[in-house]
């Protein structure tokens, strides 16, 4: 199966059967499917939070970088969305 | 104050992220193999609706997420449809682990509105004959229409297929069963030895050879179909050299409750002697988590024994497992003599090298020394009367 292409255009969302939410208890965002749960860390957490199937990585990008007050993100975001569709945690609507 | 800086005290543990309801011991399967316990027929009433929510909206609130829903059959239950809609709305992620009886278009559609995660589907086999024998019911048909079911709502397939002496021959056909349904992930669990399969172990234990073919065989098919299909295969621990980490340690993640509501570190747990197990009747969620006796028991290392607690690979595997080490030896604190540094590994491979008789041909006329028992009431019941039947 063919990895899909992923650029600045891609509109990620989380994959079917997954759930993203915010665990207080592990003060943690996690990624819950069938029979397990991926604890992810701050910058995970927050670039899967927008990844709503509707927005693109560049706003995605432009967002996270207004909110952490930062810049040049977009590589390290577009390298993540990519190692989250082979893990598939994402898909990449067609 | 610590005497011996290789015992550790337990630290407070974190919370029971994985809580699993064993909602009936009822069934209408009759599986060789099931976990459950043999004497399930003498156990009390089930708790009722308010009990369940109760234990949902606790253990939520003390960070249990992932739910697991069973039994026995939890469809069997008329009220699974609220305490899914109940876990749906506290946040849990909701996995059914079923047998498909009872799982019509009806109640699919009404769990589905109530908010369900995931539903596992078991087979026994690919075969209708092998898959009827082992369940002793005629489901195999039945299982494949809900199969299509499951697909048609739109949920992730997962098949879970327990693994043994008289089907592991069968992975290939197996796994294209599972591709030919549209499963997402399959998983081949090579029969943990508890309740009903510890009871039936010389029939079902495979030989190393039908252990390491099914391996192979899954290898291969794993490199033909690539990811569309993901396959679990549960190590058969049997034939390992280290324990599994059982359960992560007891009372570690896993939170289990029983039909009658006895909270437990594992579903297998009520077996292991000295141990009063507390009831959701009687205690809250936390209290029982972090402060009954029988949770705190296991917990940390000082209830090890030579050679785990000296053992550099006590952290990671807690000695494995609790259950095995008692069924085998007698002594829950004794290391599990999967591991071949127990001075009981030996019950383990005398156990392996009995296997290695050739298996029959068809496997239900074989020349077995013993007939399997079916999990069942009435077995059950026979295997352990009641007192006042005595």
């Amino acid at each position: 199966m063919n990895q899909p292409v992923v650029d600045a255009l891609s509109r990620p969302a989380v994959a079917r059967g997954f759930r993203l939410q915010w665990e207080a208890a592990q003060n943690a965002h996690v990624l819950l499917y069938p029979e397990g749960m991926i604890k992810l860390n701050t910058s995970a957490g927050e670039i899967l939070k927008r990844c709503d199937g509707a927005t693109t990585i560049a706003d995605i990008t432009v967002d996270l970088e207004r909110a952490f007050a930062t810049s040049n993100l977009s590589e390290d975001v577009i390298r993540f969305v990519a190692f989250a569709v082979e893990k598939k945690w994402l898909q990449i609507p067609s | 104050m610590a005497a011996n800086p290789l015992v550790n005290a337990p630290a407070r543990p974190g919370p029971p992220l994985w809580l699993l309801l064993e909602l009936t011991y009822r069934c209408p399967l009759h599986c060789v193999f099931c976990y459950n316990p043999t004497d399930f027929a003498r156990t009390g009433a089930e708790i009722g609706t308010d009990d369940w929510l109760r234990v949902l909206r606790q253990a939520r609130a003390l960070g249990a997420v992932q739910l697991g829903l069973s039994g026995g059959e939890p469809l069997a239950r008329d009220d699974l449809e609220p305490i899914v809609a109940e876990a749906h709305r506290l946040g849990f992620y909701s996995n059914l682990i079923t047998s498909g009886v009872g799982l019509n278009d009806a109640r699919l559609r009404a769990l589905k509105d109530a908010g369900l995660d995931h539903i596992q589907l078991s087979f026994q086999d690919s075969t209708q004959q092998m898959n009827d024998f082992l369940s002793s019911t005629r489901t195999f048909e039945l299982k494949s229409t809900v199969a299509a079911l499951i697909k048609q709502y739109d949920y992730p397939m997962v098949l879970n297929v327990v693994l043994h002496r008289l089907n592991i021959d069968h992975v290939e056909e197996i796994l294209e069963m599972a591709l030919r349904f549209g499963a997402d992930y399959v998983e081949l669990a090579n029969t943990q030895y508890y309740g009903w399969a510890w009871h039936n172990r010389e029939q079902l234990l495979p030989s190393r050879s039908q252990v390491e073919r099914a391996e192979q065989t899954m290898k291969g098919f794993r490199e033909r179909v690539g990811s569309r299909m993901q396959i679990y295969f549960v190590v058969p621990d049997y034939f390992e050299r280290r324990p599994k980490a059982c359960m992560n340690g007891l009372g570690s993640i896993f939170l289990t409750i029983a039909p009658d509501g006895t909270a437990l570190p594992c579903h297998a747990a009520r077996m292991l002697p000295g141990l009063e197990f507390p009831n959701v009747r009687d205690s809250s969620i936390e209290d029982i988590w972090y402060g009954s006796a029988s949770f705190n028991h296991f917990r940390g290392d000082a209830w090890m024994k030579e050679p785990c607690r000296s053992c550099p690979e006590k952290a990671r595997d807690f000695g494995g497992c609790r259950c095995q080490a008692y069924l085998l030896t007698g002594d829950p604190a004794n290391a599990d003599p999967v591991c071949d540094l127990s001075p009981h590994h030996h019950l383990v491979t005398e156990a392996v090298v009995r296997a290695e008789r050739p298996v029959a041909d068809d496997p239900r006329q074989g020349p077995e020394e013993k007939p399997l028992v079916f999990r069942s009431a009435r077995n059950s019941s026979r295997l352990f009367p009641s007192r006042d039947e005595n």
